[in-house]
């Protein structure tokens, strides 16, 4: 395996075109001013002129609705991109629990320090310190701003802003809006972006694809777009481009994501050039409602914010099938609180959902298939009565209700681990651009700030920081050092990607094999779950690259993709998605299999300690691995940014 | 169990459309509406036909891009949206007719796709509170009382499908916009432009051809967030104040 190592550079702070390819551009300085003065020193774009540039944003979930709403704001010209019929859609919108921020309102103890430091612990120590930082900070300006918009947040009875806790953490500093607090932010920024529409700020594309991306010299200058509805390729020109495109958790085909979810803009700007940074780093969130059949189309996330009040459960005893309310107390193992007396229930997500795993593994499970944990509100009832939980967590009840069946109110909740975020995405430096000069990366799609696991209800306040406070301060540096060559799109870099994604549909559509896009989406969607879930071993790996290449081959031979280009045709926007998770999933593998220690979500059997615990390595892994493309099926080229802690000390994580 | 659908087929805007009957055979009533149609899908793309369009995204019931007519019901027999209905509210043997979403404000795409950008139009002449990023106050400056907060959140929980609209025999709009003057309404936030979000809102509502409420309700009985048609009253309120003060 190929490898270059890149120091780490201190001096250099603002954006400028450079052939290292992996400098992380961390401004030099204390932690607590690195910001502030990058903000400085960061080249301004005067309102005047602000006006003669064109910005791409592609996506319009939390990131790219409040860059694109802010960067118009602003002055910039912007072309907003979805895939769905309006970008209120974009599955922020399905994030239910909170968002966090360190206001201290509660007195508790909180601070920018705290939340800094409890995201580097939740996340194993390997994010950024800088980034993170930053982050932590910025949260602050998130929740004036939500409010400012009518965010209508929970208050208390005094007016005043509500929080509730959250996994990994030991103070409250997350805001809710019921149970759809992704909902609400979404709709804020939604309405911001729908504003600078109505003034003509913003143009938005919504039900367009973005199939590639255009580079020109060496830099991102533009996109190739489908029409969804008339299958029109486009051609759009822009002085910079910017993905606000989520993460790629549909690789495994059951997740969490909308079914629409997909890593298409991400892995195309891989294609042209743009490092993917630790795409092995996957979430798997342990409160989901476990999985029916095999008819199932996707899974259901019970938001975290349950673990504050229900208690997590099996029987003691292996293959206990007595209903869940006859088994007595002493019976019962609550094994969070058992494992984790410090954090309990609100242990962290990757470490939660290892923990029912275990016991599932162990013949404990419940329900169907022995695939799914108690989640019991029995005692939360008793303690705070109906009418409190009612109010705190109804919408969440009634779903269960609705999509099992079964009344929460009487019964516990099951519960399983599933697919739900991708900590790992295109690699960015301190300004959020990627390795190619001009093209930036927002929100989940970036692989930033929440190493090898996320807190929770910390990406509404990612994808929030990244639109709204960072990069409309970034971007104006890049865009004011000049030297953006005058092009249309008659260049022959527009022609060439044109004629490449118009080739790809005509082959997908030619084909006319004997399997359908989902069989292929479900076959690799298990292959992953099993070789590269929730833990990883080094025999299950190598036989998922053995496979991967094998079932994209076929694919190329026998999918069947019926209708035409020139109209909606679902079954080709999935092939396409498709065709691109076969080329990711394996990428995910060679990562998964080349880091040869446990941290976060990354749990390599190999590595763990005697109570079944990740082991990290920091000798030899405190690193971002950010692989660059070489062709499908060749081997990517590993590229390392060493992690450097100054303030936080590297430490085994604990929760116990 | 067994069903026959009877599903409203249109290639494209242009198309006259009509109704095709299928046969979902060995349906589970743990599936939801759509991963059924998703069934009979697969089925008829091995078949060699076209698979039948909807929209469909987050299945969990809250980004509000599903939404089919069913037995001439928005969203169907449960006070849901499709994606959280499930098969177990039907019975073996049932026949389903599944159609789109019937405006003149939402065209046909194909099949049982709806183009509803007019939502999108309305909230853009004036949906919103108009505060730029970084001149907020802090969040606690301004004191809102519970109870102002919690009937806005009720009103902000529209997810924007439109069953509303496909529900009224006038295709009115009214319980959409309504839900989102309510909810800025009531904020202290939403106050300095209050009367005009009303007044712009609706006119844009009006140029889009939805049509005029007459109190009928079927929209809030369809609404899968249960919007209460309070939200039409304050609309009307405001509209009313926003005539007596001369707000354009």
């Amino acid at each position: 395996m190929a490898t270059t190592e890149t120091k780490p550079t201190t001096a250099r702070p603002a954006t400028e075109l450079t052939p290292s390819p992996l400098d992380a551009r961390i401004p030099p300085g204390p932690l607590e001013q690195k910001w502030e003065r990058h903000k400085f020193e960061l080249k301004l774009v005067n309102p005047a002129n602000k006006r003669r540039y064109t910005i791409i944003v592609v996506g319009s979930g939390l990131a790219g609705s409040s860059a694109a709403a802010t960067m118009a704001e602003l002055g910039y010209n912007i072309k907003c991109f979805c895939y769905q019929d309006s970008p209120r859609r974009a599955h922020s919108i399905a994030a239910q629990g909170g968002i966090n921020a360190a206001k201290n309102y509660r007195n508790d103890g909180d601070s920018v320090y705290r939340l800094f430091y409890d995201t580097i612990k939740g996340g194993d120590f390997r994010a950024r310190e800088a980034n993170v930082y930053r982050l932590a900070e910025v949260s602050l300006n998130i929740i004036d701003q939500c409010v400012a918009q009518g965010v209508p947040f929970a208050r208390e009875y005094s007016g005043y802003l509500d929080n509730r806790s959250f996994g990994g953490a030991q103070v409250s500093r997350t805001f809710y809006a019921r149970g759809q607090t992704g909902q609400q932010l979404l709709l804020g920024a939604y309405q911001a972006l729908e504003r600078q529409i109505g003034l003509g700020k913003v143009q938005m594309f919504p039900r367009t694809e973005m199939l590639d991306l255009v580079v020109i010299d060496g830099r991102a200058r533009g996109i190739i777009t489908r029409d969804m509805v008339t299958g029109k390729i486009e051609r759009h020109i822009a002085d910079a481009v910017v993905l606000a495109t989520g993460g790629y958790g549909n690789v495994f085909y059951l997740s969490t994501n909308a079914k629409g979810c997909n890593a298409t803009a991400i892995w195309r700007a891989h294609r042209k050039g743009a490092f993917f940074g630790n795409p092995c780093f996957t979430q798997i969130h342990p409160t989901c409602i476990p999985v029916t059949g095999d008819h199932q189309s996707k899974l259901t996330l019970m938001s975290e914010s349950l673990r504050n009040d229900g208690r997590v459960w099996v029987p003691k005893r292996k293959g206990d099938t007595r209903p869940p309310n006859e088994i007595p107390e002493d019976e019962r193992d609550y094994f969070l609180e058992r494992k984790y007396p410090s954090y309990g229930n609100l242990a962290p997500r990757d470490i939660a959902s290892r923990a029912a795993k275990e016991v599932c593994d162990e013949g404990r499970g419940v329900g169907p298939g022995g695939l799914g944990v108690y989640l019991d509100f029995a005692d939360a009832i008793k303690r705070l009565g109906r009418r409190v939980i009612e109010e705190r967590y109804g919408n969440l009840f009634d779903m269960y209700l609705r999509i099992t069946g079964e009344d929460p109110y009487e019964v516990p909740f099951r519960i399983y681990p599933a697919v739900h975020y991708t900590m790992g995405g295109l690699w960015v430096d301190y300004n959020l651009m990627s390795t190619i000069p001009g093209l930036f990366v927002i929100g989940e799609a970036n692989f930033s700030d929440h190493g090898a696991n996320r807190l929770g209800a910390s990406a509404l306040m990612q994808g929030l920081a990244d639109g709204y406070f960072i990069l409309p301060y970034t971007i104006g540096d890049y865009l004011a050092r000049g030297g953006i060559a005058k092009a249309d799109t008659s260049h022959a870099a527009f022609a060439e990607a044109e004629a490449e994604v118009t080739e790809r549909i005509n082959r997908l559509l030619s084909i006319n094999g004997r399997r359908t896009v989902d069989s292929f989406h479900r076959e690799l969607g298990k292959l992953l779950w099993d070789y590269c879930g929730m833990a990883r071993n080094e025999a299950g790996l190598k036989k998922a690259l053995e496979r991967i290449p094998e079932l994209r081959a076929e694919f190329w031979e026998n999918v069947r993709v019926p209708g035409e280009g020139g109209e909606l045709n679902q079954e080709l926007e999935k092939a396409g998605r498709v065709a691109d998770f076969l080329e990711l999933a394996e990428l995910m593998c060679i990562d998964a299999l080349h880091r040869a220690e446990s941290c976060g979500g990354h749990f390599r059997e190999e590595y763990q300690t005697e109570d079944g615990e990740a082991k990290r390595d920091d000798e030899h892994f405190a690193y971002v691995a950010a692989w660059q493309f070489t062709g499908v099926g060749n081997q990517p080229v590993l590229h390392k940014e060493p992690l450097n802690y100054e303030y936080v000390q590297l430490a085994t994580r604990s929760y116990k | 169990m067994n069903l026959t659908l009877n599903v409203w087929r249109q290639k494209n805007r242009n198309d006259p459309g009509r109704f095709v009957t299928y046969q979902a055979t060995n349906i589970s009533p743990d599936m939801s509406f759509l991963e059924m149609l998703d069934v009979v899908n697969q089925e008829l793309i091995m078949r060699g036909e076209e698979p039948i369009a909807f929209d469909h995204d987050c299945r969990e019931g809250i980004c509000g891009m599903c939404g089919l007519m069913i037995n001439g019901v928005a969203h169907g027999p449960e006070q849901t949206t499709t994606c959280q209905l499930h098969m177990r509210s039907f019975k073996d043997g049932d026949t389903i007719t599944i159609e789109p979403w019937r405006a003149s404000a939402f065209p046909v795409i194909k099949d049982l796709v709806v183009d509803r950008s007019a939502f999108d139009r309305i909230i853009a002449a004036g949906g919103y509170i108009s505060v730029s990023t970084g001149s907020a106050p802090d969040g606690n400056a301004i004191p809102i009382p519970k109870d102002a907060a919690d009937k806005a959140m009720d009103a902000a929980a529209c997810i924007g499908c439109g069953a509303c609209v496909a529900a009224c025999p006038n295709a009115s709009a009214m319980l959409f916009v309504g839900a989102k003057v309510t909810h800025l309404g009531l904020l202290p936030q939403g106050q300095p432009e209050r009367y005009q979000r009303a007044v712009r809102m609706v006119e844009q509502m009006d140029a889009e051809g939805f049509g005029g409420c007459t109190n009928i309700g079927e929209c809030s009985a369809v609404c899968p967030k249960g919007i209460s048609l309070d939200v039409i009253a304050r609309l009307n309120r405001d509209l009313l104040v926003a005539t007596i003060k001369g707000v354009r």
